[in-house]
């Protein structure tokens, strides 16, 4: 019954292709924030978990490092978020056709 | 034992939040059950040992990130349900097998790479919190600095775009004032496109 790495790294990826589910098959913009929040949440679990059982603290660093980065991802995009629904009144990502290509 | 049960409720449990997160039409629903696994995945890092990771996790996911979301959401309308259209079915074939390939790769990580040394190796004289700042005010300092200048750019940017016409307040105007403010939004949007 010992929890290895390897469990870790089941869990972390089960996680990770959840959040992969939802970036496809979300259309709203926000639900697809939802949606990469999990991807970067489920990659913080298998960095703690390689730093915990190898006996190192570069994974816990390199945790810290994506939360900030997800951190600043969320207010920025939240900005642009509420910019385009002022403008549009719409979030969804199949009417962001502006660009004519 | 203990380790063994609190994984495998702490894994059913968040993969139940995401799930529903990834799942449900309504972003009410979504945003609560991802604030619950946000806190349920803290608690992998209180077994894993990693203390302030946790303490971090709790503290940014769940009291900024997702206070952030809450307040973004009172722009949207959040009670509309969430359409979801089907895409191109060999497009997400594509997808899936990309998905499948970095699944392979992820599984087969720590095996390829079992001969590795440990660059900062864990301490056990020290708590895990003084550890962190020993080695991210040592070794990580500059990627430190750098992540700090990231957010004060990522603040000032998120004042500025969300701040546009804070001026205006949308509850206290009658609605035909607010009919006009739409109407001089829709023209200076439409001169832009010209």
């Amino acid at each position: 019954m010992e929890i290895t790495l390897t469990h870790y790294l089941v869990l972390s990826t089960i996680l990770f292709s959840i959040g992969l589910i939802g970036v496809m098959r979300r259309k709203n913009l926000l639900m697809l924030f939802f949606a990469t929040e999990i991807l970067l949440n489920s990659v913080n679990i298998g960095m703690a978990a390689i730093s915990h059982y190898r006996g190192d603290y570069t994974g816990q660093m390199f945790a810290f490092f994506i939360i900030a980065i997800a951190a600043s991802e969320v207010a920025v995009g939240l900005g642009l978020l509420i910019v385009w629904y002022k403008r549009t009144g719409k979030i969804d990502l199949d009417l962001m056709t502006s660009m004519k290509g | 034992m203990f380790e063994a049960v609190a994984f495998y409720l702490f894994a059913a449990l968040t993969l139940v939040m995401f799930t529903i997160t990834v799942m449900t039409s309504q972003a009410l629903y979504a945003l609560t059950a991802m604030a619950a696994g946000m806190i349920f995945i803290s608690a992998f890092f209180f077994i894993l040992g990693a203390d302030f990771l946790g303490a971090i996790q709790i503290i940014v996911y769940t009291g900024a990130v997702m206070a952030l979301y809450a307040f973004g959401m009172m722009f949207f309308d959040t009670t509309r349900r969430v359409v979801e259209k089907r895409t191109n079915p060999r497009f997400i074939i594509v997808l899936g097998a990309i998905s499948a390939v970095l699944v392979a790769l992820i599984v087969l990580a720590p095996i390829v790479t079992n001969n590795l040394n440990a660059y900062y190796p864990i301490d056990p004289s020290v708590g895990n919190t003084q550890a962190i700042g020993m080695v991210l005010f040592t070794k990580y300092l500059v990627p430190f600095e750098l992540a700090a200048v990231m957010l004060l750019v990522a603040m000032i940017a998120g004042i500025v775009l969300a701040g546009k016409k804070m001026d205006k307040s949308l509850t206290l105007m009658a609605e035909e004032e607010i009919a006009l403010l739409h109407a001089s939004n829709v023209t200076s949007s439409t001169e832009e496109a010209h």
